[in-house]
């Protein structure tokens, strides 16, 4: 498959303190990273694209790396994640779902075993579209408290023939959660659900 | 700190290729960016100097943060900008207050040196509106290959009661410059234009 090209990546953080309640003394940090790339299929009707999942690979894990590392470079204290993607109006929604695998297995990787599957949202968008990225608990989708979304997006991609991956992570719940269900600390962790 | 922060945000940008061309070393800006409460919004107070207060405390703290961001000392900064906006029920003065009088002594001194005007821009506005933060050569203001501006937004900020108020600091001009002009090797770095 051709060769993955990068023209620009951003990382964006999230230091978030209160919103309008009680001050926290551990403010949520949200982290995402993005990256432009060339839409190899752009234009065109490809049949067999599936191959460029294994070539995105490498990307996810250096995405992935740089949120840990913008945390603070210990990967145990993130608590959720997702990714996205928006691919440029010379493409098709289905180039978009090319990152499903490698976006996801670069964070589990990274993250020693996650067992939730990774949220995710794609669509179609031209140059300074905005994603809002679905987050949940890395082990247990149940857990209410970190039901959160951030919302990303580049002035200037993804132009036409490009595709925008996006890959997030957070530290904690939302910084005043209190609508009850599932709580991280009563969580099993088994099956990735609960 | 006298200023009441709800959020900080980061923003790091890196452009590898443009038009094809790769840019090498990569092109990187970074902005951070606090959402803060207006002490002022809703009523018409004549004496501004506690916003000029939290603009000494604001250019500091985020200087140091976007010069963090991108992992360099404070003098290897190249060029530089700030911006404000304002939430619906706040004054444009209210961002002048913070921004002129006293930002730009905290943020020179991260910076080591910085005798260019710091270029800045201004507007009232909602959640998620676009903040286009104007940037210059911090040494001499007419260094063609640096003018350049970086967009930021926050989706929730500033709200009807809050500004954002934004640093953006780089380590190099445009990608690919070439509409000559100064140079950044033949600044004299005198009055802060050339």
């Amino acid at each position: 498959m051709p060769e993955v090209l990068v023209r620009k990546r951003v990382v964006t953080v999230e230091e978030i303190f209160h919103e309008g309640g009680p001050v926290s003394s551990k403010p949520l940090r949200r982290v995402a990273a993005l990256a432009v790339i060339h839409n190899p299929f752009a234009g065109k009707y490809v049949p067999e694209i599936s191959g460029y999942m294994e070539d995105l690979k490498p990307l996810g894990l250096e995405m992935a790396k740089s949120l840990v590392a913008a945390l603070g470079g210990d990967p145990k204290i993130v608590e959720g994640y997702g990714k996205g993607a928006i691919v440029g109006q010379a493409g098709e929604l289905e180039h978009g779902a090319l990152w499903h695998v490698p976006g996801g297995y670069a964070m589990r990787e990274l993250l020693g075993g996650a067992k939730a599957i990774v949220a995710s949202t794609k669509k179609v968008g031209g140059p300074g579209a905005r994603l809002d990225v679905p987050i949940t608990h890395i082990n247990a989708s149940y857990v209410r408290s970190h039901f959160d979304s951030m919302e990303v997006g580049i002035a200037d991609a993804p132009r036409a023939d490009e595709i925008l991956l996006a890959l997030v992570m957070t530290t904690g719940p939302r910084i005043h959660a209190r609508v009850g269900g599932l709580k991280a600390s009563e969580m099993k962790g088994e099956d990735g659900l609960r | 700190m006298k200023t009441k922060i709800r959020k900080i945000v980061t923003f790091v940008e890196e452009t590898r290729t443009e038009m094809g061309q790769p840019v090498n070393p990569p092109t990187r800006r970074a902005a951070a960016a606090a959402v803060i409460e207006n002490p002022f919004a809703g009523k018409y107070v004549p004496d501004l100097t506690e916003l000029m207060e939290v603009g000494e405390e604001l250019g500091a703290l985020l200087a140091e943060r976007a010069v963090a961001a991108l992992g360099i000392s404070g003098p290897s900064a190249e060029s530089y900008g700030k911006a404000a906006a304002v939430g619906e029920n706040g004054e444009l003065e209210h961002a002048a207050a913070i921004l002129h009088p006293k930002l730009g002594t905290p943020v020179r001194k991260v910076l080591g040196k910085g005798a260019a005007l710091i270029p800045s821009s201004k507007k009232r506005g909602g959640p998620g509106i676009p903040l286009d933060i104007p940037l210059g050569h911090k040494d001499a203001a007419f260094v063609r290959s640096h003018f350049d501006g970086m967009e930021i937004r926050v989706n929730d900020a500033p709200r009807a009661n809050e500004i954002l108020v934004a640093v953006a600091v780089t380590d190099s001009g445009r990608p690919l410059a070439r509409v000559g002009g100064l140079t950044k090797d033949q600044i004299k770095g005198e009055d802060g234009l050339r």
